[in-house]
This record gives C-alpha cells, structure tokens and sequence, in this order.
C-alpha cells in the first residue's frame, strides 16, 4: 500500500476518473454560460469524454492503489468499469434522437450522467467504506435529478421524488450498516475488515451491520424487498433516462456489492449468503411472476430487470471465483440486452409520439422486419434460450450455484426462468403472430448503432466467447 | 477423415443456403419461387453430403467416428462433433426429410415465404447439431435452440389455436430442459468434464445417479413424447403447418430416444435399471391409452398424433428392455416411424391443401376420385399399424421380442397396442378413403400431382425396401449397440458399491 501521493504520476491509476471530474466541471461552464444553444456540443464531449476515459482503460490500464488504500484500482474495477462506460455513453447517445423529436433540449443531460458515472467509477474502486459511500451518494445524487429532469411531466417529477425519497432512505440504511461494521471491526477498509475476520461465523452486530448495508444495496440493484421504486420510476422517467437507470447504476452497484462482500466479508460468507439467497429467490419469482401481467412495455423491463438482478445473485450467492466470474459475464450480457432492448423501446414512435403499450408493437414483422427479428433475439436471450448471451450468462450463474451446492436456488431459479419466459414470448408473438397497427416511423441512425453493436453481442456471443469468459474470469480471480 | 470435417459442413449448409435466400429481394411470385429454389437445393445437396457420412462409416468400430474437436467458451467446453451407430443414421433421417418438407410447402405456404425456408434451413442445422454433437453444452445448445424456429413454425404459419399450440410447446419442452440443465452443470463438477466420450467412462455415484438421470428423463420424456407429458404434442400437431407437422413427428420426436440411448443408459446405468419399471409402465400406459384416445379422434393429425405417442412408447420400451433386440428395435422403430408418419403428415397434407379441413367427416369416398392417393395413404396406414412386409413391423416386432425377454407381462400388455393401433388406423383409413362419394365438395378433388408423387413415392419404397430388408440399418448400428449393451451389463454387475470405492479412490 502507497502511504502518501508523492509524484503526480502516483495518480495514474485515477486518471480516467480525474478526466471525467474536471471534463464535468468544464462543461458545465460552458453550458451555464452558453446556455441551450451548446447542448449538442456538450452532449457531443461527454460521449467523447466517456469514450476516451473506456479507452484509457482498456489501453493502458494503471493497476494500483492511490489515496492510502481507499481508491484501488485492479482488473475487477477496471472491466466493471468500462461497461459503465459503454453503458453510460449509449444512453447519452440514445438520448439524442429523443432530444430531438421530444423538445428535451436540455444541457444538464449529460453533464448529469457524467457525474454519475464518476460515482459509478468511484463505487467500483472503493477500497474502502468511505469511499464506496461517497461514490455511491455522487451517483445518486445525480440520478435522482436526471430522474425528474423533465420538470414539467407530472409523472417525471413523481419518479424523481420518489427515487429520491425511497434512495435518502436506502442510503440512510446503508450508513446505518456501515456504522455497525466498523463498530464490530473496528476497521473500514475491506482488506483490514478482512483481516479482522478470523472466526467462522460473524458477531450479531456485524450481522446486523451486513443486514443494513445489503438493504441499502438491494435499493441500489433494485433486489426484491427492496424493488418498489423500480416500476413507477422506469414508467414515470422519461424513456432515454429509463434506458440509462437499467443499465450502467445496476452493474455499478452490483460491483460495489461484490467487491465489499467477497474482498471485505469473505470470510463471513455462511452469513451473508443466505440473505443473498433469500433475495436472489424473491427476485427472480417476482421478476417473472409480475411482469406476465404488464402491458407497458418499460414496466415489462422494470420487472424483467428486477428478475435479472435475481439471476446475477445466483452466482453472488454461491461466494466463488466462478460465482464472480458468472456474475460479470452476467453484467456484461445484461448491458447488451438492455440497451438493445430500449434503443427499440426508444424507436416505438409515430407521428403522434412515443408510445409504449406492448400492443403498440403488433405485427412489427410486416412493418419493420429487421428491427422485429433483432428484438425477438434479445428477447430469446433475456429469456436464456441458447445460443444467445442470455443463455451463456445464465449458465455460469447457474454453474457457480450448482458448485456451491445450492442445489434449491439453481432449481427455483430455472424454473422461475420458464415462468419468466412467457411474458417474453408474448413480446414475440405480438411482433410477430399478431396482426399489423401503424408504422413506427423510421428509426434514427444513434439507435440503429446502439440495436445493432448490442445485437452483435447478443446473437454472436457464441462464436468467440473466449475473450469476454477469460476477462470476466481475470477481473473475478483478483478479488481472491 | 477427420480433417475433412463433415460434420460441421452437414450441419452448417443449411446456412448457407440462409444466407442465399437473404440475398434474393422482392416479395413477388418470382422471388418466392427463387427462394423456394434456393432452401430445395440447399436441402438435397445437405442430403447428398450426408450420404458421405454413412459412405465414410466403419461398420466394425463402435466408438465415434469422424470426430471434429475445437476449443470453446474459454477452453472448459469445447466443440467436439463425431457420430456412431446410434447417431448417424438420425443424420441421414434428417438431411432426408428436409427437401420433403419443403416439397410440402412448395404451394401451401404463400405468405411469409421468405421467413418460413430460413426458419426451416436454421432448423436443420440445429437437429443435425443435435445428433452431432459430443459435448453436453454444445448438445444443450443445439437441442434448445431448435425451439425457437419450430416456436415461429407454428405460431406464424400455423392454424387457428396456434398462439396456444406455440406457447404450449415451447414452454413444455423448456421446463423440461432446464432440469437437464443443472443436471448438466452438477455433472461438470462431479466429473470435471463435459465431453460425451469422457463422461461415458465416468461413473457416477449410485446416488447421485438417481437424480441425474430423473433430470435427464424430465426433457427426454417430455420431447418423447411419453404419457402423461405428452398433451403438448397432438396440440403442437394439429397447429403446426404440414411441414412442421413432419418435422415434429419425423425428427424431434426422436431426440428424446436418443438422448436416452446417449446419456442415460450409457452414463447412469443404475438407475437405469431402477427406473426400468417405471419406464415399462409408463410406456404400456402409453401404449394402450394413447390409441384408445387415437380412436375417439375426429381429427386426422390429432389421430396420427396419439398414434405418435403410441409408437413411441414401443421406443421407449425397447430401450429400458436393455437388450439387443430391444434396443436394435427401438433405434429401428424411430427410423421408421420418421417415415412413416412423415409419410403420413404428409399424406394429410395433400388433402388440407385442397380442402383446408383436417376433420374426418369432411372427407369419405376419396378412393373413387384419388386412387393413387388412396395407395399411398394405405401404404402407410399399414405401415403405421405394423403390417408384415413394412419397415413399421420389424421395429414393432424387435421392441417387443426385446420387452418379451426382460418382463412377460410388458410384452403382453404392449401386443394389445398392435390391435389397437389396427383399429385406430383402419377405421381412420375405411371413414377418409371408403364409404360413398357424397360430398359435393370432395367430388372436384383431384389426384396426386407430380410434385406429390416424386414426395411420396421415395418413402414408399423406403418403407417397403425397409419392411423386407432391415439389414442396412442393423449392420450400422449393430456395433455401436454392442458396445452400449457390454458396458451397460459390466457397470450393472460391478453395482453400487463398486462404484463408489472407485469413485473414491478417484478423488
């Protein structure tokens, strides 16, 4: 561990977050001088900003410690962190297109996601719990105003508010969690908590210590008991900012989770498994369960997303290298899904607006083919049908379970998989077994990227899964 | 041979042939009839490229033959293809009907045409990979991927209750997979492999056998179809397309005898024999209620459809029989009930083209309009009933001898099936081909085109070529079926407390 900063080049390892903080800073000058009317530009530099800070990791990465230890940046950070980025950038990108048709012309945007992703950055390189906190609390301070940042929708400022309101609470929690592990420990960096555990089973207070802290946490990944915000928020937000809630602050929290149970409680691991059981079960059987009944289509991925984050616990669950390893190929598959999903989503659009009703996109076969067939194979994979990511990913999960002996979660979880698979199969027999509405109007060329890079993932994952499963596999055995 | 690899290129072809039709455009008459041109050619040139895999079989060997390995998904699992005796003559099954099913829906089909040969070509693909496939993943992958082109099979091109039908078996046969599917990822870390020829040498302990295997038989019974999973079929059936209808019958139907023959008798032998019992009941259950039910049908496809299940029941009696003639039996059967009741899919596909109805009572008297028809149709009507001189006997016959030899009583209830299945299908035949011609509607009909003859006059001779000479198909599998008996008699005979102490030692 690195005592002090010395030179400046003992801040290599946080350059990418330093070049999103003052490139955030720079922006926002420039918007609130500028105004309006450099929207573009600004929005055009963030995902320029994102894009270079993504190369800058996957470049050249600086792996090492910086600020006594709270700031570590390793192989895990480092994959988790670029598919915040990817993340992040394509929700910004995606949020053009909208801008443009809906009058959401506003420059805060994305200097807001950018700030967010510095939390997220910083969430995944906590070493410690002041750190994660403080990572945690820029993330989501940012996202409660992107939430509500169309103030003159009722439903917009409803979700905010009521992310804000339900976030204070979980983040109060996860503080209160805090607290207690640090009384118990008298530590708060994960390694010295680590070292303090010497015993198979942890004290009651660091129990009531974990309990807070996953309820906290559980919040953040939207984890059944702690969901309910999830739908009324994917609804309300407007659907560029429904697309960015699914994806980048789920995987970064779900990191941060990871990274404080394996590398900080490892050594309790019978203790925090069962709640993680407990969670990942509720999970998926509301997932699957509740989401047969929806008919908006950002609803439907609200619970499909709250079943996702029950799979990827499968793997937490089982408290391995190859659970970790399961979890970040999950991630990765989950990013893909999710933002080729809402680029679809964002092109459900007619002369009259956006629509988001699941019968809106009757007999999209006829209308709009290839759009029809890419979402039908994202569908598959959210479903887990091979040869799809979603399959791929379901199978590490389930494989870490499996090795773990939890024989009843592989069980309960595959077979909430079924359950789950219907309502998705209803996506694809309405585009394609229905009979055809109105025409979407054409999609625009950002979502044609975004289905299309996601699309790739998704159906050709199979071909060359090596380089992902060995990164994931990499990035999950430094946190052993 | 191996570096040939013709294996891979019989199973991606059909991809090919995908990518052809992609390239046409247009939606007129033309394009449809390029395209149609396109998945036809595909289909006899797969099949003729398959015949090199049976022309490249050694008879003698039992093991894998023209064996393809590749690393994949980071080197754990890889891409390991090969056939023997049991998988290749599935192969040739395969590649044989597909230019049939798309003869079939040369006219039928004229909405969508583009979509329906991609979805049937991927399909090919995806049941040749089944067969070929030596690793469990590799095989899971191919075997779950095969839903979702039948899924769209049947839900766009299918008749009126077809959204149902499509749900019902998709949804049907998923619940059963993903129970093979933990079994699958338990069986990795007992074994540390997932390679078809390794685990076939691993033994597992009894215990652990037991669930295994009852994983495995949740997917296998449910594809099998065996009573009492079996509802999803006559639905399945009756919706689907003519083409679909062959497909399902002809070659899906068969994974689940396969994957029976292929992992659960060679890797769980125990509890193979423990189940047997269940199995045998199961399969008489099937027998007997299935044509009973086939009887009281007013649906030819829902008809043939039980009869299916009725069949396939001999299968799976055959199998757990655990004998030469059992299992030579069954391999034979599933051969000839891909035929057979392609055949006669394909039969009833000829008449709902030019009626668009499916009931029995809108037919009757088709012999005085349709005498070549009514030939072909009571060619395969007796094969499906097991008549002496057609390929279904020598199946029939050999499942039961095998059953005969390992429980008395099975046999005896099972034989009550060939009564009933000669009544099922000739009542069938007397109510659609004979009585008067008094319909107004069935008075225009007219007789086989030549597009029909040259569909079904191949698998009438196959039929009877088969029915008199069986023996090209038992010198194939005859090997392979040794081997499978041999080390099933051995692990048997060590028993369970053999294993473990083996298992033991291995750790």
């Amino acid at each position: 561990m690195q005592a002090e900063i010395l030179h400046l080049s003992d801040l290599a390892p946080v350059l990418p977050e330093l070049l999103l903080a003052v490139g955030a800073l720079v922006l926002l000058m420039v918007g609130a001088f500028g105004g309006n009317r450099y929207t573009s530009v600004v929005t055009g530099l963030c995902v320029a900003l994102l894009a270079i800070a993504g190369l800058m990791l996957i470049v050249s990465p600086n792996y090492g410690e910086v600020f006594n230890g709270s700031f570590v940046q390793d192989a895990f950070s480092r994959y988790m962190k670029i598919l915040v980025l990817i993340g992040s950038g394509f929700a910004i990108a995606m949020s053009v297109a909208y801008a443009r048709s809906q009058n959401f012309d506003r420059f805060e945007y994305p200097i807001l996601i950018l700030l967010a992703t510095l939390g997220m950055m910083m969430m995944l390189s906590a070493g410690d719990l002041i750190a994660m906190y403080l990572g945690l609390e820029l993330q989501s301070l940012a996202l409660y105003v992107v939430a509500a940042i169309n103030r003159d929708s009722v439903r917009s400022t409803e979700a905010g508010l009521k992310y804000f309101v339900l976030g204070a609470l979980s983040s109060g929690m996860l503080l209160y969690g805090m607290s207690f592990i640090y009384g118990f420990t008298g530590q708060i960096e994960f390694d010295a908590i680590a070292m303090t555990l010497t015993e198979e089973r942890a004290s009651l207070g660091l129990v009531f210590g974990i309990v807070f802290l996953l309820a906290g946490l559980a919040f953040k990944i939207s984890a059944v008991p702690f969901h309910m915000w999830t739908p009324d928020v994917y609804e309300g937000a407007p659907t560029p900012v429904t697309a960015f809630f699914a994806a980048a602050p789920k995987i970064a929290a779900f990191g941060m989770m990871m990274r404080v149970l394996v590398e900080g409680l490892g050594g309790v691991l019978v203790d925090w498994q069962q709640i993680i059981v407990f969670m990942a079960i509720m999970s998926m059987a509301l997932g699957s369960f509740a989401a047969i009944g929806q008919k908006n289509i950002k609803r439907l991925m609200a619970y499909s997303s709250i079943g996702h984050m029950g799979y990827a616990m499968v793997g937490l669950a089982a408290g391995s290298a190859v659970g970790v390893e399961g979890v970040i190929v999950y991630m990765t598959a989950y990013l893909a899904m999710t933002l080729g999903a809402f680029a679809c989503i964002l092109s459900m659009r007619r002369k009259s607006g956006m629509v988001e009703d699941i019968y809106d996109l009757s007999g999209l076969s006829k209308t709009n083919l290839p759009m029809a067939i890419l979402l039908a194979f994202i569908m598959f994979s959210l479903a887990g049908i091979p040869p799809f990511v979603g399959f791929f990913a379901k199978f590490y999960v389930f494989m870490a379970a499996v090795e773990a002996g939890l024989y009843p979660l592989a069980i309960i979880g595959i077979l909430t998989s079924v359950v789950g698979c219907y309502y998705y199969l209803r996506i694809i027999k309405v585009m394609f077994f229905d009979d055809a509405t109105d025409e979407f109007l054409p999609m625009s060329g950002e979502m044609k990227i975004v289905l299309g890079v996601s699309s790739v993932v998704v159906c050709l994952f199979f071909l060359v899964p090596g380089p992902i499963v060995e990164a994931a596999s990499a990035a999950a055995n430094t946190l052993f | 041979m191996s570096d040939w690899s013709i294996l891979s290129i019989t199973t991606f072809l059909p991809l090919v042939g995908v990518l052809f039709i992609l390239l046409v455009r247009g939606d007129d008459e033309e394009a449809k009839k390029n395209i149609r041109r396109v998945a036809l050619i595909t289909t006899c040139f797969t099949f003729v490229i398959s015949l090199f895999i049976w022309g490249g079989f050694t008879y003698e060997n039992p093991g894998f033959q023209m064996v393809e390995k590749h690393e994949w998904l980071g080197g754990a699992f890889s891409y390991h293809m090969g056939v023997d005796g049991i998988s290749m003559l599935f192969v040739i099954l395969t590649t044989f009907l597909m230019p049939f099913c798309i003869l079939a829906s040369w006219h039928s089909i004229q909405h969508r045409v583009k979509e329906y040969m991609i979805a049937f070509l991927v399909l090919e693909t995806l049941m040749i990979g089944v067969f070929c496939a030596l690793d469990l993943i590799l095989f899971y992958v191919f075997f779950e991927a095969g839903l979702i082109p039948m899924f769209l099979i049947i839900g766009v091109w299918g008749g009126a209750r077809r959204v149902y039908a499509s749900y019902k078996f998709f949804l049907y046969t998923l619940l059963g997979s993903v129970l093979m599917l933990i079994a699958v990822m338990s069986m990795y870390w007992q074994a540390g492999t997932l390679d078809i020829p390794q685990l076939m040498q691993h033994s597992f302990p009894a215990s652990m056998q037991t669930w295994l295997w009852l994983a495995f038989f949740a997917s296998f019974a449910v594809k099998m179809p065996m009573w009492p999973v079996h509802t999803w079929l006559p639905d399945a059936h009756v919706e689907a397309p003519t083409a679909g209808s062959v497909i399902l019958a002809g070659i899906l139907l068969k994974m689940g005898g396969y994957g029976f023959l292929r992992f659960s008798l060679p890797m769980f032998p125990l509890a193979s024999e423990m189940f047997a019992p269940l199995v045998f009941t199961l399969s008489v259950v099937a027998i007997i209620y299935t044509s009973l039910v086939a009887l009281a049908q007013e649906d030819i496809k829902k008809l043939i459809a039980y009869s299916s299940v009725a069949h396939m029941g001999y299968v799976t009696m055959g199998i757990f029989a655990m004998n030469e003639q059992g299992i030579q039996g069954a391999l034979f059967q599933m051969l000839s009930h891909g035929i057979v009741s392609a055949a006669l899919f394909l039969c009833v596909g000829v008449i709902y083209d030019r009626m668009h109805t499916r009931q029995i009572s809108a037919y009757g008297g088709l012999v005085n309009r349709m005498p070549k028809y009514a030939v072909a149709f009571m060619i395969f009507t007796m094969a499906n009933v097991g008549l002496p001189g057609t390929s279904g006997f020598v199946g029939e016959f050999l499942t039961l001898l095998g059953a005969f030899r390992a429980n008395t009583w099975v046999a005896l209830f099972a034989c009550t099936g060939v009564i009933l299945s000669a009544a099922y299908a000739l009542y069938l035949y007397r109510r659609v081909v004979f009585g008067a011609l008094e319909k107004e509607s069935l008075k225009a009909m007219l007789d086989l085109s030549a597009r029909e003859k040259v569909i079904l006059v191949p698998l009438i001779i196959l039929t009877i070529f088969f029915g008199f000479y069986p023996a090209p198909v038992f010198d194939v599998t005859q090997a392979s079926v040794d081997a499978l008996i041999t080390n099933y008699q051995a692990a048997i005979e060590l028993g369970p407390k053999a294993i473990v102490d083996t298992a033991a030692l291995g750790h």
